[in-house]
């Protein structure tokens, strides 16, 4: 990974590698664009970091419970016709995707 | 297949020092999957056990399996682990296929289990195998690659994707790096995982049939010069999926990173894939750095607090581990710890166990599983384990041979029958015609046929040169194809030549 950027900046290399990573298609004007972009949203979320939180125990879950699980037990899933109806291409009943380039056979 | 240059084993060791690490993956045997309550039933129709959940479908919740999380527990607890009073799950953010949600529902820094260890034995050394951590994650569907050299039309390679084992409960196992063990590395790898399969046998929270997936290890391997203070880079190699493989992995690539290093070049680090044909490894995907997965703690999942008092009452429920009863089996079975070592490594204590549970002596078990059986693996370039025969067939051959139904000969004859599907060993016997011959009149015949066609031979044994007597036991036993009982021909000899 590119080296992060000071605070409130994000280099177009950034946005890139990011891009890479989500499998998103961006062309070179919106990497200008979108880095502009997110260093304001970055900026906005910085923003709390200004507030004064010396007394606040830190959130470590938004909702106070630990320890929530259910039983091993098995139940019946969808059947496969609804399953594969989702699927933009299918194929022996399964789901059909492009091969990813570099991996092995 | 490869093309790497290679160095000798032996030599590789003057010059270098190996360190080795494993990542072992291994699929819980759960009902359910590990955030929903589809069945985990292995070899079922493709894409008959998904749901909104394990497909990620929008708007579908995880509820975290309460088995797979006791049952990660008690691994840690058996590996000596600390257990977490507090741990939470994470995404593991990355695009592929065979992971439906976009991310894997994994641990990060905040696992069930952590530094514990496990001793492990090679050729009387003890060594020590320091575990960085246990923790729980969810399993990956199939790929099914096909088209291009398949000869589909359009020539363009795709793949097929069966989600069936996508969120099937997964504990990872990773050990600290381990420095130290030299010549032994390849060894000791194997030993490790070895023992680790036998302890998640002993714990009942895993079927782990290599052949089935159960258990998938990760090597790492790296070398440095004699005396560095550094480590090399290391190399991952994906899916090593045999105990065997897991040796042959580590040896392949001590051999070819001394190749690399001689040359002045460097070893990438990089993950590398096991190709169990050739015992090779060659250069996969590069890897991607841990912050490229963007972990982040998942927020649908509450985390985990496993109480004092729950984690004591597990650790009181623990089984007798494997080191424990093997220390017990060896006076039992009255044998050495060298001996019970050789066991250990062929893999076989569970094998010699349940045969001798089904009834053999110690010492006859003992004797197929290391003898008749390892080398039919050996030719089969398989585990012993994996051999198509099951300990109470083994125990029944044994029984065969100790009544005198069949000799030793003829119950490797009924074994190659076990092994090619033909029944149990009573059947295989029967069906072959592989009993031996009692004093039957084909054998009297046969008896009196060696006699009359060697009137030499027996007039010497007559003449008083009793060990003469061995040519005719020779003929019979030719006639009768090794079917008939040796010291049972030699009596009837003796009853014609001697006692007349």
């Amino acid at each position: 990974m590119s080296t992060p950027s000071p605070k409130g900046h994000l280099t177009r290399d950034e946005v890139a590698h990011l891009a890479h990573l989500s499998r998103l298609a961006v062309s070179e004007e919106e990497l200008d664009l979108f880095a502009g972009q997110l260093a304001a949203v970055l900026d906005a979320v910085a923003e709390v970091g200004k507030a004064d939180v010396a007394d606040v125990a830190p959130t470590t879950h938004a909702v106070p419970m630990t320890n929530v699980m259910r039983p091993d037990v098995a139940r019946p899933s969808l059947p496969r016709d609804v399953v594969l109806a989702g699927a933009p291409f299918a194929e022996d009943d399964r789901f059909r995707v492009p091969r990813i380039l570099g991996e092995e056979a | 297949m490869s093309t790497d240059t290679l160095v000798d084993l032996d030599e590789v060791l003057t010059r270098y020092e190996p360190v080795i690490g494993l990542e072992t993956h291994v699929e819980l045997g759960t009902e359910s999957k590990m955030f929903c309550g589809c069945s985990t039933t292995f070899g079922a129709e493709p894409n008959t056990q998904t749901c909104p959940v394990c497909l990620g479908l929008p708007g579908s919740l995880p509820a975290a399996n309460a088995a797979a999380i006791e049952s990660t527990i008690r691994i840690g607890l058996a590996l000596g682990c600390r257990i977490a009073t507090w741990s939470r799950f994470a995404r593991k953010n990355y695009f592929y296929p065979d992971i439906p949600k976009g991310f894997q529902t994994s641990q990060y820094d905040e696992p069930l289990c952590t530094a514990g260890h496990l001793d492990v034995e090679v050729d009387g050394e003890t060594y020590r195998v320091e575990i960085e951590r246990v923790h729980l994650e969810e399993d990956t569907g199939k790929n099914l690659h096909v088209g291009g050299s398949t000869g589909r039309i359009h020539g363009a390679d795709h793949s097929l994707v069966d989600y069936n084992r996508a969120g099937i409960p997964l504990v990872e196992i990773v050990t600290c790096p381990i420095p130290g063990t030299g010549a032994k590395a390849p060894e000791v790898a194997r030993a490790y995982v070895t023992e680790l399969r036998e302890i998640l046998l002993a714990l009942g929270v895993s079927e782990v049939r290599m052949e089935q997936g159960n258990l998938r290890c990760d090597v790492n391997t790296s070398l440095a010069p004699v005396g560095s203070l550094d480590w090399g880079t290391r190399t991952e190699t994906k899916n090593v999926n045999s105990l065997r493989s897991v040796e042959r992995a580590v040896r392949f690539e001590m051999r070819r990173q001394a190749a690399v290093l001689d040359a002045g070049e460097r070893v990438v680090q990089e993950t590398r894939h096991f190709h169990e044909d050739t015992g090779s490894t060659s250069a996969g995907r590069s890897k991607e750095e841990a912050t490229d997965y963007r972990y982040f703690p998942e927020p649908d999942l509450v985390p985990i607090a496993p109480d004092e008092e729950g984690v004591e009452k597990l650790r009181a429920g623990l089984p007798e581990l494997p080191a424990a009863r093997r220390g017990r089996l060896s006076q039992e079975w009255g044998i050495s710890a060298t001996e019970m070592a050789w066991l250990v490594n062929a893999g076989a204590v569970e094998l010699v166990s349940d045969t001798v549970a089904a009834g053999a002596s110690p010492t006859d078990a003992r004797k197929w599983w290391l003898g008749e059986l390892a080398r039919r693996a050996n030719d089969a370039g398989t585990d012993l384990g994996e051999l198509a025969v099951t300990p109470a067939q083994v125990a029944e051959l044994i029984g065969l041979v100790s009544a005198g139904t069949i000799n030793d000969q003829l119950a490797r004859q009924a074994l190659d029958g076990v092994l090619a599907g033909e029944g149990d060993p009573a059947a295989v016997v029967e069906s072959r015609g592989l009993a031996v011959m009692g004093e039957s009149d084909e054998l009297v015949a046969a008896v009196e046929a060696a006699i009359e066609g060697n009137p030499d031979v027996a007039e010497k044994v007559r003449g008083g040169k009793v060990q003469a007597i061995g040519a005719l036991v020779g003929a019979v036993m030719k006639t009768t194809r090794g079917k008939a009982d040796a010291a049972t021909v030699k009596r009837m000899l003796e009853e014609r030549l001697i006692d007349s």
